[in-house]
């Protein structure tokens, strides 16, 4: 079984399986077998199973982490494109993207504290809003567990994509760019593809929840924590 | 698609640079991405000098944090032991996102519109 550790078979593995559980998602149309998650607990199981260690899959993986961070400067782009909007609707923008980023990260900070979690799992929940690579990098700028945040990361996602729409109706949020900067700030990426199958006005303002929370997440998450003394 | 490469790259060689001279616990890659749309707004590179290079990474963001999610099997035991908190915490937390985000939102567009 030696053969199954080599990297360029442990690569074209996780390229396949994450093109089958897409291609799965799309006939089943079931936003909760997310391609990602899918493929993250797929692999988990062939790991465990052929009893290859992670640190063997990991040399293989970092070749894909490894764009983590230049897709992260490529979110400059769509940033630059929006620039005109934003500055338009500089304060309603700016103001709810700061009270949803202090809140985001105050909340679940303080709650976790308060249920008696340790230290490495708050800080690894704390910037579990914005999308997996600015979320793992904050968490690892922070001394908290990468991995630990991105599984939370995508759950959090796929929670927003689901139930997004539904809590906003129920606390009568109907404005339709109200409704897509939210779901964009609250669940990132995952919450953002749902809003872009909504309306391309919906998708607009997604992503530009997924972007600013981003970036405000990355800024203040450092200070909130010492505020709050983690 | 060497100068896309060179761009994005310079973007978050500068990053790293500016972290590692003052020590802030900023990932370099918001750097770079600030620094990109800077780049961008003050004409110092054309978009298309980057958009085929950009919109490749985003459109397949998800797939690159595939790796770093597996690690999650090394981590089992710790989420067994503090499932609740960190369920509790993440769906209460959420559900408040949402529900501040949009109707801040929502009350501050009427009032600049009126």
């Amino acid at each position: 079984m030696e053969i199954l550790q080599n990297n360029l078979v442990l690569l074209a593995l996780t390229f396949g399986i994450f093109y089958g559980a897409r291609q799965f998602q799309k006939w089943t149309g079931w936003i909760v077998l997310n391609p990602i998650l899918v493929t993250i607990a797929v692999l988990i199981v062939f790991l465990t199973l052929t009893g290859i260690r992670y640190e063997t899959y990991a040399q293989a993986g970092g070749f894909i982490e490894f764009w983590l961070k230049p897709a992260i400067v490529a979110l400059g782009v769509p940033l630059y494109q929006h620039l005109g909007q934003i500055r338009r609707q500089f304060l309603p923008i700016f103001l709810s993207q700061l009270a949803g980023c202090i809140v985001g990260v105050v909340s679940v900070v303080v709650i976790a504290q308060m249920m008696g979690a340790s230290r490495e799992t708050i800080v690894s929940l704390a910037p579990k809003s914005v999308t997996t690579p600015i979320a793992m990098e904050v968490c690892q700028a922070l001394g908290g567990i990468p991995s630990l945040t991105a599984a939370i990361v995508v759950s959090v996602g796929l929670l927003g994509a689901v139930f997004g729409f539904k809590v906003l109706e129920v606390w009568h949020i109907k404005n339709p760019y109200s409704q897509g900067l939210s779901i964009g700030t609250a669940s990132h990426a995952v919450g953002t593809s749902r809003a872009m199958e909504k309306g391309e006005t919906y998708g607009a303002y997604a992503s530009l929840g997924l972007i600013l929370n981003g970036v405000l997440t990355a800024l203040l998450a450092p200070f909130i924590l010492k505020i709050i003394g983690i | 698609m060497i100068r896309q490469c060179f761009i994005i790259f310079a973007c978050l060689a500068v990053g790293e640079l500016i972290v590692w001279l003052t020590g802030i616990t900023i990932p370099s890659s918001i750097i770079g991405m600030l620094l990109l749309t800077i780049l961008l707004q003050v004409k110092a590179i054309k978009l298309e000098w980057v958009k085929g290079m950009s919109d490749f990474l985003i459109s397949n963001m998800g797939f690159f944090f595939v790796p770093p999610g597996v690690a999650l099997m090394l981590y089992f035991d710790l989420i067994k032991a503090e499932l609740l908190p960190i369920v509790v915490a993440t769906v209460v937390s959420t559900v408040l996102v949402l529900v501040v985000t949009g109707w801040t939102h929502q009350r501050l567009k009427m009032k600049n519109e009126e």
